[in-house]
């Protein structure tokens, strides 16, 4: 094998490589360590490597290995998101707040994946808190785009993403609370599934807003996502909202058969403000499914453009109080020389956070004032209701529906940047999916101008499996999850 | 002006669950600080709660004793604001859906008679952990140990006319959730706070006035005292025209006065809203049913029985109830004994009196019930005087042995044998002829004082061992033989 080689590889290939011997966990962990220490001057996807760990883990595995023990993920390094907690590595979540925070545990994820043989290479840049769709508000700084280093790479898994583009890591894993793993995806040409609220166990990932935040995979394809999905799944007495649903395995289940397929097409999302390429890549795309026995249907989600108002009400809500304990009193940052109890929570929550954390807090905080819960938190609780009801009804007559992922391709940096709202319509396709709670996948759609475009899939609840092998058929026909980017302009 | 005073309470019970509401921390009294505190506890970044089912089988016990509704469906809200003591920022409480609603507790006044209190609700929360003033030079120290401590907070209507009913609800209250066995209710270590609101208005008036809030009153006596002085403060401000301000206050024990701590008008917006990582409480009938039936006799049906399976009076039954110790002490004591009433007065008498003497509760009482049954069935058999048994008592408080082994070893039997106690009854005539014949020239008055001089002797030669009632009885006889 020549080092490259293994640079962009799928979860699967790598896994087939380490079964054949023909490479050890060892030399990928070295290899990918190198990868990581070449180009992240460059791209800023990773904040903490952690290389010493990572090849103890990596002997450890192909010790099993030669024992003939496999696990789903035995050998395969990856990186985690900054958002879930991690036993003796710091965990930032993109902030200052927490630019020195160790936590003493583990998050359910990455126990779960810990024991299944992944080798943790680092952790991945992010919006801080997970509030952005560009990784610009990373206390980190900005993380680039591997397709073009002038872009970003969408956020808030923006370092995530831009990590398996620029082939730091095959697989790595991501939070999306609005689009944040799909989002990501799509601008870095790769498949991300958000699973259904309650798959995963949300223990130990710092939180966003509880009610919406989803763990899951970014990784070249839909096969290696259906390989993640079942060693990051399943109920967790640790986190009540995890859901007491059997996981399948959902690499073993996964196959090609999607004749007769029904998929919706919602009026609401191709009409006259989508993009007219986007609208292109998408509509080929699903021409492909279509051909391969898929029927599409135009469906109806009438409250869909209540979606952002009613997310940018809730998501904040939650999160002004979740980011509540973040008061200097305890741990994370703290302002120098308090004069007094006030003084300190002032100075070191306004150092502590950016500006767009800052401004979710005070909408939030507003949207549960006495005089408003009414107005605006309860309204937006009865509008999320209505908009799930859209969807339950849609799947009366489909099995999955599709849309964009995004509205466009990866832009310039700063290209958004003064304009929050501007920013908040980056994820108008992706944010209803997770006021209802359902499974949403993003996968490789093809180009625009040398960027990629994804296509949406969206799932009934806890049904994964149906999107996985929809995009795996995608990608069975098309090969646009194969192409990778040349990373020119990079420094190193 | 002559004022009514009308109140509700609000009690913060400590629900004695073996951890804490959402945390596997324990909840024990009394560790080094942050010893019992987790990283739920902590508020620590991704740290999930996830609930106690005891603290919820805990919280509808109390329901089911007091007859009321029980919240099908109850959530928990996150209840903000910023304080050092209260790790996440926010307490989780229950707002909008508590999981006990409206009841009624009939509290049980001196005079024997019943007071019905309304229950508003009653919700599970969280408590918060302790800021410590005045360890460290300048700085605050932070104590989570009780941090996640559950607690059941006991909202009441306002139906309370004096600082009286109010104590009489939380003894009560006290007595009955020791009963449940869902607190120990230490209001020294906190188990049981009392937040008061007070207002008066003028007597005969339906309006409310407006009211103060006493917070965080943690005794029996404190909270009678807190009350007549806040009554005296708002009663001087409306007498002289003023207006009373909404606000909370403090209970000043030492200066017995109260102040203010916080005026309602800059009060935290609490912005409650559902707590996203806990799923709603759905309770079921067969749920209620299984509760319903693990409740304990309760200290109402308690009283009722105790007079009517043991002849008490309310008054004696009203003093045995409430501590749960002492009535299953008088239980084993009147059933051993055969003799309830006796052993009613024992306990309430001297044991009552040694144990406040000793500073010591029921459980730590020296004297098991079978040896207490021991001295009662000596007296009612007549082997023991009062004044013997009173001898016996100090010596079982001793812990010298059981009766019947203090009675052989200080030779304490009572003499009933009738013709023992003849002779001596004779000997003592025969010695006496002087008084024996004051005796019998005197009228019947002078003729009972007289008697006391024969009794006298004969006690002090029996070494106070003759059964008194038979000497007695013999004695007089005796005496009328002679005239």
């Amino acid at each position: 094998m020549t080092k490259d080689s293994v640079f962009g590889m799928s979860v699967s290939a790598i896994q087939t490589m380490l079964r054949e011997r023909s490479v050890s966990s060892v030399e990928l962990t070295e290899t990918f360590l190198e990868r990581i220490a070449a180009t992240n001057e460059s791209l800023n996807a990773v904040i903490t490597v952690c290389a010493e760990q990572a090849l103890e883990q990596a002997q450890k595995a192909d010790a099993a290995i030669s024992r003939g023990e496999y696990q789903s993920l035995t050998g395969i390094p990856i990186l985690h998101k900054d958002i879930f907690c991690t036993q003796g590595v710091r965990t930032t979540c993109g902030s200052k707040m927490l630019e020195d925070f160790v936590p003493a545990y583990d998050a359910t994820v990455v126990t779960k994946m810990k024991a299944q043989g992944a080798i943790m290479l680092g952790k991945c840049n992010m919006d801080e808190f997970a509030m952005g769709s560009s990784n610009e508000t990373s206390y980190f700084g900005t993380v680039k785009n591997p397709w073009n280093l002038d872009c970003v790479p969408g956020g808030s898994s923006g370092g995530s993403a831009a990590a398996v583009a620029a082939g730091m890591a095959p697989l790595v894993t991501g939070t999306d609370t609005g689009g944040s793993i799909r989002q990501p995806a799509s601008l870095c040409g790769l498949t991300g599934l958000k699973p259904t609220y309650g798959r995963v166990s949300r223990l130990g990932i710092i939180a966003f807003a509880s009610s919406l935040d989803q763990a899951g995979p970014i990784a070249h394809t839909a096969e290696d996502c259906a390989i993640a999905l079942s060693a990051m799944s399943g109920i967790d007495p640790g986190d009540s909202t995890s859901a007491d649903i059997p996981v399948p395995d959902f690499h073993s289940a996964l196959n090609t058969q999607i004749d007769g397929l029904r998929i919706g097409l919602p009026r609401e999302y191709f009409n006259e403000s989508l993009d007219d390429a986007v609208r292109d890549r998408v509509m080929a795309a699903l021409a492909e499914l279509e051909k391969a026995g898929a029927i599409l249907v135009d469906i109806d989600l009438p409250h869909s453009h209540y979606a952002i108002a009613t997310y940018y009400v809730i998501a904040p809500a939650e999160a002004s109080a979740n980011l509540a304990r973040y008061d200097g009193v305890r741990f994370g940052y703290r302002c120098k020389t308090a004069s007094d109890l006030e003084d300190l929570y002032l100075r070191s929550r306004s150092e502590g956070f950016g500006e767009e954390v800052q401004r979710r807090i005070l909408v939030g905080t507003y949207a549960l004032s006495a005089g408003f819960y009414d107005a605006y938190f309860n309204k937006a609780q009865q509008v999320r209701r209505v908009i799930t009801d859209d969807f339950h009804r849609a799947f009366e007559q489909v099995d999955i529906i599709a849309g964009p992922s995004a509205p466009g391709v990866a832009f310039p940096f700063g290209a958004k940047q003064v304009d929050p709202v501007a920013m908040y319509m980056e994820d108008i396709y992706t944010l209803a999916v997770n006021l209802a709670g359902l499974p949403g996948l993003s996968a490789p759609a093809g180009f625009i101008d040398g960027m990629p475009v994804g296509i949406q899939l969206i799932g009934k609840p806890f049904d994964e499996q149906i999107i996985l092998n929809t995009a795996h058929r995608l990608q069975t026909d098309t090969d646009f999850h194969m192409a990778r980017p040349t990373l020119q302009g990079l420094t190193s | 002006m002559s004022w009514e005073i009308v109140m509700g309470l609000e009690v913060h019970l400590q629900l004695a669950t073996q951890s804490k509401i959402f945390s596997g921390s324990s909840t024990q009294f009394g560790a080094a600080p942050n010893q019992q505190a987790d990283a739920v506890d902590l508020g620590m970044p991704g740290m999930l709660p996830v609930l106690n089912e005891e603290a919820v089988r805990y919280a509808v016990k109390f329901g089911l004793s007091i007859g009321a509704r029980i919240g099908k469906r109850s959530v928990f809200d996150r209840k903000n604001y910023f304080y050092p003591d209260l790790p996440k920022g926010y307490q989780v409480s229950q707002f909008f859906s508590p999981i006990v609603c409206e009841g009624v507790f009939d509290v049980p006044l001196e005079d024997g008679s019943l007071y019905p209190i309304r229950i508003t609700r009653a919700h599970l929360e969280e408590d918060a952990g302790k800021s410590v003033h005045d360890i460290f030079n300048h700085e605050t120290g932070i104590d989570l140990n009780r941090a996640g401590t559950p607690l059941l907070e006991i909202v009441t209507e306002p139906d309370f006319r004096s600082a009286e009913q109010a104590v009489a609800y939380l003894k009560a209250l006290h007595s009955l959730v020791t009963y449940l066995g869902i607190s120990d209710g230490n209001m020294a270590e906190g188990s049981m706070r009392c937040d008061i609101n007070i207002s008066l208005r003028e007597k005969g008036s339906r309006e409310l006035g407006t009211r103060t809030e006493i917070k965080n009153v943690n005794s029996f006596r404190f909270v009678e005292r807190a009350i007549h002085c806040e009554y005296e403060r708002q009663a001087d401000i409306l007498d002289t025209g003023g207006r009373i301000t909404q606000e909370t206050r403090l209970f000043d024990a030492e200066q017995n006065t109260t102040r203010s701590m916080r005026s309602k008008e800059v009060a935290n917006d609490y912005r409650y809203f559902p707590e996203p990582d806990l799923l709603p409480i759905v309770i079921d009938e067969s749920y209620i049913d299984t509760v319903r039936q693990s409740l304990p006799e309760l200290p109402a049906a308690k009283r009722a029985r105790f007079v009517a399976e043991y002849d008490l009076t309310e008054y004696d039954t009203n003093l045995l109830v409430p501590n749960h110790g002492v009535a299953d002490y008088f239980e084993a004591v009147a059933k051993s004994s055969g003799a309830p009433k006796l052993a009613a007065n024992w306990i309430l008498g001297d044991l009552s009196a040694a144990l406040n003497r000793s500073e010591l509760s029921i459980d730590a009482n020296p004297i098991s019930a079978e040896r207490l049954a021991g001295l009662v069935s000596r007296i009612s058999d007549g082997t023991l005087s009062s004044k013997l048994a009173k001898q016996v008592f100090e010596a079982l408080w001793n812990e010298e042995g059981d009766t019947d082994e203090i009675i052989a070893a200080r030779g304490l039997k009572q003499v009933s044998d009738s013709g023992a106690l003849e002779a001596m009854v004779d000997e003592v005539i025969a010695n006496n002829p002087d008084q024996v014949a004051q005796y019998i020239a005197a009228d019947e008055a002078k003729r009972k004082k007289l008697s006391g001089f024969f009794v006298g002797q004969i006690m002090k030669a029996s070494k106070g061992q003759a059964n008194p009632q038979m000497l007695n009885e013999l004695l007089l006889k005796k005496l009328e033989d002679q005239s």
